[in-house]
């Protein structure tokens, strides 16, 4: 039976779907660093907020989630006649995005939970300038939006290869994205200010983050001491049963 | 100046007759606790009975203070979530506490059934029981698929789309029934409002009456226990069964330790998983509900995905729709498909152990494949695990009486 048990677990445990080729390189954000997310949000109000809004995140939480200070959200962040508990909204109306971009810039507020930090970490250093000297996107193709970051992180154009390894057009796809102009930043510090961005994105996506982590473990320690005392009471009583 | 304590004692002996007079409280106490006599063998399978009273609790509490911020409307539902996970005073905790409830709900539903299933619970004089429970069943099924529409997002909106084009299957009712169901031609707003009042107020109720069927069905024949022996023919000469403990106090507080590690395990979800990479809560249902944009890959929540594997394993929409309804019919006739001497797999032959343990990996396979995208590979897999789940039902109709079976102990062992 215990043989039969192992086979039947063994068929369980094989995955149903293998992993596709294009394996994300780990973004290596951390959304409890301060420090991180307050630079993320300079670089999200310097390249993303002009054309994307956050309509779900509130200038408050910022100054309070992030330790700005309201006085320094109110200077650095916020716009006209905006006030400290309203959503960062932009004004561009989407209609003219739309005319504009091809498409609407999405609200970035929930980018980090439907995309996942790995994806978002990648796409934005995955631009690339193709054959018409247009931006695209190699991890996410014919994207509307351009390359925001090319001063900063220099130009790349793709490398192709064949299916079949060898060079050729039909069927050949990006193998890597090769630099063929240096931008203001070394790679390193190109990446590690897109780790921040990411980390910020992280952080819009669920302020609660950062307080839910924070309290978890005081919860889960509660929840052992109570479970250590209930399985003496239990054993206590259980005394007579056997 | 306090009272002595014997005229306390006095005071409050008078107000319980009062109320006894008036409201039979301690009767119903000594008849559902302290003078219900369970077997003193239960084991780790006997924790969730009383862990699905729990989640059912804990989806109503924190389902009421969820409909205090929600706004039932397609313009504002998407919105209102976010309200309440970013703007309501730990309203995120509230939040996850039912979303993770919901598939708690069914991870304890699935433990308790497949207890039904190795000790024979379903069995004569328990058929009842069974029944009510799958009645639960169902209603939870469509409790939670209601549910998962209410934050209006892809997920809620195209898995709608998807189950409820089922009943577009059906010859010539098929499309005005979709229609009724929608109360539009699409899902939409009014879909989203009528779903809103199932959710929170028709099925809740219906699924409380159930529990107190369920709960009254078990109490009038009482518990069967890992040797699927009735306690009650054996009892001493108190006329209490000699294998029988009060519920009260040892049932109950082993119950609370059971509740204990279960909650430790929920914590560690809420507060460090809520999404559990995708299962509990999907990627695609943090993006609005767009009419326009149809996901790449549409599939239902983990805990309806064995019975979606079923559905896809058939080519015709009809036919798979019917298999689907017939794997869950099945589950109905149990109690009368085994037709076992014993109660309990401990004393039943190898092949009945065989026969359940790979049932038992039909179901998880099936639910894994439900998952995937719906490849050749996966589909033909798909129909060789859907006729292991219907192969069940017929073996156990055939090895459950004929096998050789152990002898079952006068008194319950361990």
């Amino acid at each position: 039976m215990r043989k039969i048990s192992l086979i039947l677990l063994l068929i369980a445990s094989v995955p149903v779907w293998a992993s596709g080729g294009g394996e994300l390189e780990h973004s290596g954000v951390n959304v409890t660093d301060i420090a991180s997310l307050q630079r993320g949000a300079a670089t999200f109000r310097d390249y993303c907020f002009g054309c994307h809004s956050a309509n779900y995140v509130r200038y408050q939480r910022l100054a309070d989630d992030l330790k700005l200070g309201e006085d320094y959200v109110k200077q650095y962040f916020m716009r006209g006649t905006t006030k400290i508990g309203d959503t960062m909204s932009i004004a561009m109306d989407p209609a003219d995005a739309e005319v504009w971009f091809g498409k609407t810039p999405p609200d970035l507020s929930l980018a980090a939970r439907s995309r996942s930090t790995d994806w978002l970490f990648a796409y934005m250093r995955s631009f690339y300038r193709d054959q018409n000297g247009e931006w695209n996107n190699s991890i996410f193709p014919d994207v509307s939006m351009p390359n925001v970051f090319w001063r900063e992180q220099g130009i790349l154009e793709p490398v192709y290869e064949s299916a079949g390894g060898h060079g050729g057009n039909a069927g050949s796809h990006i193998a890597r994205l090769e630099m063929v102009e240096a931008g203001t930043m070394e790679p390193e510090a190109f990446d590690a200010k897109i780790r921040d961005l990411v980390a910020f994105l992280e952080y819009m996506g669920e302020p609660a983050k950062l307080k839910r982590k924070a309290v978890g473990w005081k919860v889960i320690l509660f929840l052992a001491l109570f479970a250590f005392l209930a399985y003496l009471l239990k054993a206590e009583y259980w005394r007579d049963v056997h | 100046m306090a009272k002595p304590a014997s005229a306390i004692a006095k005071n409050w002996d008078a107000l319980c007759n009062w109320v006894d007079t008036r409201l039979p409280v301690s009767s119903f106490w000594r008849d559902h606790l302290s003078g219900y006599y369970a077997p003193k063998n239960f084991n780790f399978w006997y924790f969730f009975g009383s862990l699905a009273l729990l989640v059912l609790v804990n989806q109503i509490v924190t389902g009421i203070f969820l409909t205090m911020h929600y706004k039932p409307s397609a313009e504002e539902a998407f919105a209102s979530v976010e309200y309440i996970m970013r703007d309501v005073d730990w309203g995120w905790l509230i939040r996850y506490m039912h979303s993770t409830g919901a598939s708690a709900f069914f991870i304890v539903i699935y433990l308790h059934m497949f207890r039904g299933l190795m000790y024979g619970s379903y069995r004569k004089p328990r058929e009842l029981i069974w029944t009510f429970g799958m009645l639960i069943y169902l209603l939870l099924m469509a409790e939670a698929f209601m549910g998962y529409v209410l934050p209006w997002g892809q997920m809620s909106y195209w898995g709608a789309q998807v189950i409820i084009s089922l009943f577009g299957a059906i010859p010539k009712i098929g499309e005005p029934l979709t229609e009724w169901i929608r109360g539009d031609y699409f899902i939409a707003d009014a879909t989203l409002n009528r779903f809103f009042a199932l959710h929170v107020i028709a099925l809740p109720l219906a699924l409380l009456g159930l529990v107190v069927l369920h709960l009254a069905a078990l109490h009038q024949v009482g518990s069967n226990n890992p040797d699927g022996i009735e306690i009650k023919q054996n009892k001493g000469a108190d006329g209490v069964p000699v294998d029988g403990i009060p519920f009260h106090p040892y049932y109950t507080v082993k119950d609370i330790f059971g509740v204990a590690m279960f909650l430790l395990l929920f914590a560690f979800v809420i507060f460090y998983a809520p999404e559990l990479g995708g299962l509990f809560l999907e990627h695609d249902n943090f993006v609005p509900a767009n009419v326009l944009a149809t996901p790449e890959h549409i599939k239902p929540v983990w805990y309806f995905t064995p019975f979606y594997a079923i559905l896809r394993a058939v080519p015709d929409k009809l036919f798979g729709v019917i298999l689907m309804g017939l794997a869950i019919a099945a589950l109905f006739l149990l109690p009368w498909l085994d037709r076992s001497r014993v109660k309990s797999i401990r004393y039943k032959g190898w092949a009945s152990k065989l026969l359940l343990a790979v049932f038992a990996v039909a179901f998880v396979r099936l639910g894994m494949l439900g998952m995937g995208e719906g490849t050749i590979a996966q589909t033909l897999e798909s129909r060789f695990w859907t006729f292991v789940y219907f192969a069940y039902f017929v073996l156990l109709w055939f090895i459950s009486k004929y096998e050789k079976t152990k002898p079952v102990p006068e008194r319950v062992t361990h």
